[in-house]
């Protein structure tokens, strides 16, 4: 009774459709054939040489339609079954596809990394811990984690600083969502996009000859000599690379930071400032105070963000010149030197540096949630 | 009093053109970078070649304004007489200014060349043309002199495909999270299993990890399945990582919604799968778009994950990894690279500003990744 009255149009005609042998077909059937059109969609994709908008447009149609489909699928053969099963199944087939590619794409690849990590260059002898000694005895790895500390330290405490300065001048502006749209805009590029835009401001051309990278022409305007900025001035190439992640990511800080003041109840900077406090006082004793919480959430993402930094390192100078990286010494050991057990090691280490992070958000979890 | 006044209100207006003023600077210095880009993609090759997309903008330059003969049989050493200015054959080269301020410049070497007499004026460069995103897009040829005067054609790229496979890959990857993390998050947020305290704790969990731990196992079980360089392979390595964050912040807004309709709805016979579909998908279209923009930025972006799962299968290239061979194979063929990085910032631009409002909003709910 309560099956009729729930189920749709065509729902109904299926159960009318299903007596007890034509349960058990259609059951199996349905699946099946869902199964082999899925199957023939994939083998399309792959094999064939359709123009490539064809294929896009497949892809597209293929891969949503085809997860929603699987959905209904699971649904619908859960609900054939009797009320109790159904109660009982259900919530899996919901929450059971989440899980088990969370399972299989991050949960269980940090234990085979780990247990990768373990073995030699090609997992023909386990070393035990050898891949970490030789990690931290490595000179250039050491120079990578030198590199990386630079990323996180310089490129976090300015994306900060400018995040925070630019959200309080907008937040007293005319003009501040212009102002807040042009700073936030670089978020929406790629780092490989990115990358070709300071290439060319970063541009070096033989002193006399015409400047048409930004930075050397203003440098030789002023009197000075053409530099090649990112190979050739080290160590303080890393800075200029560090510059791009700043301009990337100061919107960022400068969205929630925005948001975060906009929080500060009025009353409370009217008083401070009726009382005598001038604007630096204001902004150091009440605002800083108040946002803080949003500082500390800004920060952590900014550093593990540069932490994993990878692109645009790749894109601006091919990891050279001692600009490499934990991700990008991470990408060479592993798909240009097939050094397994080494490279597993590096990423092994990148794991364990976000682990206190990882700690800080299941505690605030716990805390905030009456789950 | 009206004197106190007076001076609050000249503070103020002080006050107020400080801070437009840093804010202005600021915002050019933000948006600068882009804009050279942008110019510079619009830029035949030689002028991008010749000088730097400032240009466009009005300058005082020395133009030409007249062309003379070389006197014939100089030596090297001797001083000759130009157009009221007497010098060597090396100072006219490097230009030598007459007392009317025109410059005297010998173009080319000692036996065949020219004299140019320039003045200084107010010029642009703003011959603009759209021949480098037909190159870049179409694979169109385009022909240079080279230093030695002979002519050189190269093939333009094709982007074309690139993009098609961008959109091919950012699309699925972009909804196949957000469907799956949704009906997750309702699960979570609305049914009651064995273990559901201790997976959600596992989402939040999996909210911080790196994805190079991930690379390494999975493309492992990709080569065994043979999925690698499909689209299935990437969509799939993108829901991975980017379902913790989706299934994080759908859970926040969902769980949020009101008990009263999902429980009429409930009395009403409603299955979970109705009620999931006809009222808790429409109901959550603000968070279900925060998230899509974040993840199609995201997916559309990236370059790690395309480069290690499609490879070496130039089928399949995305955007990014086009463009990032293109800058290692011909870095200073700025026409095709000033283009082919504004097309690939098309559509991203597109959405953020179409949508921000929305993005803004899922950066605030989900900044703790």
């Amino acid at each position: 009774m309560q099956n009729t009255s729930r189920a749709s149009t065509p729902e109904r005609i299926l159960t009318l459709l299903t007596s007890t042998i034509g349960q058990v077909l259609i059951s199996v059937l349905v699946p099946l054939l869902t199964f082999v059109v899925l199957w023939r969609g994939f083998l399309f994709l792959r094999d064939s040489n359709a123009p490539k908008s064809i294929i896009a447009l497949v892809a597209i149609i293929w891969g949503v339609g085809g997860v929603g489909l699987l959905y209904l699928i699971a649904n619908w053969i859960v609900e054939q079954l009797p009320d109790k099963w159904t109660a009982r199944l259900q919530p899996f087939v919901f929450v059971g596809p989440a899980v088990a590619i969370l399972i299989w794409y991050l949960a269980l690849p940090a234990f085979r990394t780990f247990w990768i990590s373990l073995w030699n260059r090609n997992g023909t002898a386990f070393v035990f811990l050898q891949n970490y000694l030789d990690v931290f005895r490595d000179r250039g790895m050491l120079e990578s984690f030198r590199n990386n500390l630079l990323w996180m330290i310089v490129g976090t405490t300015f994306s900060v600083g400018f995040g925070l300065l630019i959200a309080v001048l907008a937040d007293r502006s005319k003009f501040e969502r212009i102002a807040k749209s042009i700073i936030f805009m670089p978020m929406a590029i790629s780092f490989v996009g990115a990358g070709i835009i300071w290439k060319f401001i970063y541009e070096n051309r033989p002193p006399g000859e015409a400047q048409i990278g930004l930075l050397n022409a203003v440098v030789t305007a002023l009197g000075g000599q053409p530099q090649a900025w990112v190979s050739l001035v080290q160590p303080w190439n890393n800075l200029f690379l560090i510059v791009i992640v700043v301009w990337l990511q100061t919107g960022f800080a400068m969205v929630l930071f925005s948001a975060a003041l906009k929080g500060i109840p009025a009353e409370l900077l009217e008083a401070s400032r009726v009382d005598g406090a001038n604007e630096f006082q204001v902004f150091f004793r009440i605002m800083v105070p108040y946002i803080q919480g949003t500082i500390i959430t800004v920060t952590t993402t900014i550093v593990i963000f540069t932490l994993k930094i990878f692109d645009v390192v790749m894109v601006m100078t091919g990891a050279q010149y001692g600009t490499e990286v934990i991700a990008t010494q991470f990408y060479r050991q592993y798909f240009s030197n097939r050094n397994f057990g080494y490279g597993s090691a590096i990423a092994i280490i990148l794991l364990i540096a976000v682990i206190p992070v990882m700690i800080y958000n299941l505690r605030e979890f716990r805390e905030k949630e009456a789950f | 009093m009206e004197r106190k006044l007076g001076s609050a209100k000249r503070r103020k207006l002080v006050s107020d053109i400080l801070l437009n003023g840093a804010l202005t600077i600021l915002c050019l210095l933000w948006a600068l970078p882009t804009v050279g880009l942008f110019v510079s993609s619009f830029r035949t090759r030689e002028d991008i070649f010749a000088s730097g997309w400032w240009k466009v903008l009005p300058h005082r330059a020395y133009v030409t304004v007249e062309t003379l003969d070389i006197p014939t049989g100089v030596t090297r050493d001797q001083v000759v007489e130009i157009a009221g200015v007497s010098g060597t054959f090396d100072e006219f080269r490097l230009g030598k200014t007459n007392s009317e301020g025109q410059q005297i410049i010998w173009v080319g070497n000692l036996r065949a060349g020219r004299i140019e007499i320039q003045e200084r004026e107010w010029t642009t460069r703003s011959n603009f043309t759209l021949s480098n995103y037909e190159q870049v897009l179409a694979g169109k040829e385009y022909s240079y002199q080279r230093p030695d005067g002979s002519t050189q054609t190269v093939q333009g790229d094709n982007l074309t495909g690139a993009f098609l496979n961008s959109v091919a890959v950012a699309v699925p990857a972009t909804i196949i999270p957000i469907l799956i993390a949704a009906f997750a998050a309702y699960g979570f947020a609305w049914m009651n299993f064995t273990g559901r305290k201790f997976l959600f704790i596992m989402v939040v969990a999996l909210l911080v990890v790196p994805l190079q731990i991930a690379l390494v196992p999975i493309l492992r079980d990709y080569q065994a399945l043979k999925l690698n360089g499909t689209f299935l392979a990437v969509w799939l390595a993108h829901t991975g990582f980017g379902l913790p964050l989706a299934t994080y912040l759908l859970y926040n807004y969902i769980s949020g919604l009101p008990r009263d309709t999902l429980e009429s709805a409930f009395i009403d016979g409603a299955s979970h799968f109705t009620i999931f579909t006809r009222l808790i998908l429409p109901l959550s279209v603000p968070a279900l778009a925060s998230f899509a923009i974040f993840q199609f930025l995201w997916v559309w972006n990236d370059y790690l994950v395309a480069l290690i799962f499609i490879g070496e299968v130039r089928e399949q290239e995305v955007l990014t990894m086009r463009l990032a061979s293109i800058v290692g194979s011909r870095g200073a063929d700025w026409h095709l690279l000033t283009a082919g990085a504004f097309i690939s910032m098309l559509l991203p631009l597109i959405v953020f500003f179409g949508l921000q409002r929305y993005f803004v909003r899922g950066l605030l709910a989900g900044s703790v990744k």
